[in-house]
């Protein structure tokens, strides 16, 4: 198997070619800072948290999605990805109605931790508020929309971990919002398994066990590669 | 010339108001009004939110007591999910609310109130305070603050936070409590029964010479109260019945469940105050004038039900000779409550239930109406929630302590104003004392209307042409 060298922050890396950057950077334990990321299903580059500055690329480039080539000089926290990384943040708190402190997930949310890695304290951009609607028709789960950030997350472990396919994102630009069957109350949709797999997606509280209260979302997110890793190679193991 | 005195905001009160204060052409007060100025509408931004989330959005009305919220909130979620929770969830969610009581109590006499008793209604504004008292007499305000900080510390035992704790749940409570924090309350609780012990010591002499006039003044007049009682006719503050009962001390109405509070509350709206006007409907409004809150609670039991705070309220019966009328009095309801709440822990604390993990029974929606109802630190609190059938809210109302005792606020501020205001001459502590017929009653506006803060004192003196005759800020 052939192997690319390249260099991240100024320290030489070799990666199985094929590895993305953001692969290799965790090799090298350099933290890349991701969101919609998820180990064991394929990379969306939705959230755009991961962009990374590449010598000789005129744009920034996730490191999620983009291959690491040989010879590549890659840059991951420059004052302009770290400001980047900051608005970005910012845009996605101003776009939908994330209040921490009724969330269910309230202390156990990765934009709640981003947010807070990145320095966000306050968002420049005026909030949106956006009149979005809570799904509590499942038996077991809810999806809050207001608390969705599009990450696609949730379709991606159902179609690609579980093959049910329920959940795709509907809409355009501003308007996209996620939808179970054919845009069904959730409870409707005959597909769904009932597995729980897009609550162990899920990054922040829109999809959660009902009953939850605050702060009260459990996640078992590792249990995601875990059945990636039986199912391919035939091992059990976590 | 008629004149308008406005007293813009109210201090040392939770939440924003101000009080007009009308004079005649003689300059004699004809009539005297407690606006409550803010707006929040949580009613309204509940709409559509999962019911489970209610006590945590809720519990955000207030910092001082989330801990009322939470317990209404629970208790209406319980009702939607037709459970009886089980024995340690009642009784660790009774725990919280005593110690939620004695917190709100020990702050409303001590930090708010007491500075006026203390250093006097005159003394100099800019000392007239929690810190003012520091200086004056440091032992009993480090007591005050440490009996504060007691109840503040047995709900964070039991609910990891003082402020806001997500503990209470429909269905129960998420944790009992521990071992650790069981030993914590027992070593605390000596040094808080000496601390309302000299406080009720020290209030009662007050009340024998220098605050001996206050109580005539200070909102005296005959109205209904209500609270809960328990089945025995005791004091309650967590379930049992609502009762109503006269300044005679008769039983108006008994054995009244939550359920029907629409037929026997009504609620009265007044253009110039957001704070809405409760009254007892078979009375009619304004008539229909009734009180909540500590003083309410101890007259329309027929007994606490411990020891000491049994004495005390003896005591207070017999200072009234009979039913306690007088709204001064609430300051010395508040600290026999903290009595009976300090006794009512001892005898919690030491119930092995308190450390059981049974606490907190499931359900799906199964009610799609419900009614919750406890006793906060200023009275009886009510939620009312309508669910669809996923258990989305469709339709919340919030019937608050403060709001009942909103006709008796206007009427103590109209007596005390009456009483001491003659003439277009006034002293700044007059005007305090118009204030502190406001916070007899302990009010928490930012429940109330469902804000907080705090501003300098603003006196406007206004004529009936509106010109600003005079203006006074602190």
């Amino acid at each position: 198997m052939s192997v690319n060298t390249l260099k991240i922050d100024g320290q030489d890396i070799a990666v199985e070619e094929g590895a993305t950057i953001l692969q290799a950077a965790r090799e090298a334990k350099i933290p890349i800072p991701t969101l919609c990321y998820l180990e064991g299903v394929s990379p969306a580059a939705a959230c755009r948290m991961c962009l990374v500055e590449v010598k000789g690329s005129p744009k920034l480039l996730p490191a999620c999605h983009t291959a690491a080539l040989e010879g590549m000089e890659v840059s991951t926290n420059t004052p302009k990805l770290q400001s980047f990384r900051r608005m970005n943040m910012e845009l996605l708190f101003a776009e939908g109605n994330h209040v921490c402190a009724v969330c269910v997930a309230n202390g156990n949310c990765e934009l709640q931790d981003l947010a807070i890695r990145v320095g966000m304290d306050h968002s420049r951009f005026a909030y949106r508020f956006p009149d979005r609607k809570v799904d509590m028709s499942h038996p077991q789960f809810g999806i809050d929309h207001n608390r969705c950030i599009l990450c696609t997350r949730c379709v991606r472990v159902c179609d690609e971990i579980e093959g049910a396919h329920v959940w795709d994102v509907a809409q355009r630009g501003e308007h996209c919002f996620i939808v179970s069957g054919m845009n069904q109350p959730w409870g409707k949709v005959d597909a769904c398994t009932s597995c729980g797999k897009c609550v162990d997606a899920c990054p922040t509280g829109a999809i959660f066990r009902k009953g939850s209260t605050i702060g009260e979302k459990e996640r078992d997110r590792e249990k995601l590669s875990f059945l990636v890793t039986a199912r391919e190679k035939q091992q059990w193991t976590r | 010339m008629t004149r308008t005195i406005v007293v813009d905001p109210v201090t040392r009160i939770e939440g924003h108001a101000k009080i007009s204060i009308f004079l005649d052409e003689a300059g004699e007060v004809s009539d005297a009004r407690f606006h409550v100025v803010e707006y929040r509408g949580f009613e309204k931004f509940c709409e559509g939110r999962p019911f489970t989330e209610m006590a945590g959005i809720t519990a955000r009305i207030c910092g001082i007591c989330p801990v009322s919220h939470l317990l209404a909130s629970a208790k209406t979620g319980d009702k939607i999910l037709a459970v009886k929770i089980p024995p340690a969830a009642d009784k660790l969610r009774r725990m919280m609310n005593l110690a939620q009581l004695t917190q709100s109590h020990a702050l409303s006499f001590f930090h708010l109130s007491s500075p006026d008793f203390l250093l006097g209604w005159d003394s100099d504004p800019a000392t007239r305070n929690v810190f003012g008292l520091i200086a004056a007499n440091p032992d009993l305000a480090r007591a005050g603050i440490r009996l504060r900080q007691f109840g503040q510390t047995v709900i964070e035992k039991l609910g990891a936070r003082k402020i806001h704790a997500a503990w209470t749940v429909p269905g129960g409570v998420r944790s009992p409590l521990s071992e650790d924090g069981r030993q914590w309350i027992l070593d605390r609780l000596p040094e808080s029964f000496a601390t309302v012990s000299l406080a009720l010591d020290l209030f009662k002499d007050m009340l024998d010479k220098a605050l001996k006039g206050e109580i005539d003044i200070f909102g005296q007049f005959p109205t209904l109260y209500m609270a809960l009682v328990n089945s025995k006719g005791e004091w309650e503050h967590y379930d049992g019945h609502l009762r109503f009962t006269d300044s005679h001390g008769n039983i108006v109405a008994d054995g009244l469940s939550e359920d029907d509070y629409s037929q026997f509350i009504g609620e009265a709206v007044e253009p110039w105050s957001y704070l809405k006007f409760p009254y007892y409907q078979p009375l009619g409004y304004p008539d229909g004038i009734y009180r909540v809150g500590p003083l309410a609670r101890l007259n329309v039991c027929d007994r606490i039900g411990t020891d000491a705070a049994d004495q005390e309220l003896q005591e207070l019966r017999d200072l009234a000779g009979g039913v306690p009328t007088s709204s001064f009095l609430y300051h010395y309801a508040r600290l026999i409550e903290i009595l009976a709440c300090l006794e009512k822990l001892q005898i919690l604390v030491d119930d092995p239930d308190v450390l059981s993990s049974r606490c907190r029974a499931q359900g799906g929606v199964n009610h799609l109406d419900a009614v919750g109802v406890s006793e906060a630190p200023r009275g009886t609190l009510f939620h009312h929630y309508q669910v669809d059938e996923n258990g989305l809210i469709q339709k919340v109302n919030l019937i608050i302590a403060t709001g009942q005792n909103n006709l008796a606020m206007n009427k103590t501020v109209a007596q005390i104003a009456k009483h001491y205001i003659h003439g277009p001459e006034i002293p700044e502590g007059l005007l305090n004392r118009v204030e502190a017929g406001i916070r007899c009653f302990d009010p928490c506006l930012s429940c109330s209307t469902h804000a907080a803060g705090q501003m300098p004192l603003h006196l406007q003196l206004v004529a009936a042409d509106g010109q600003i005759l005079d203006e006074v800020r602190r």
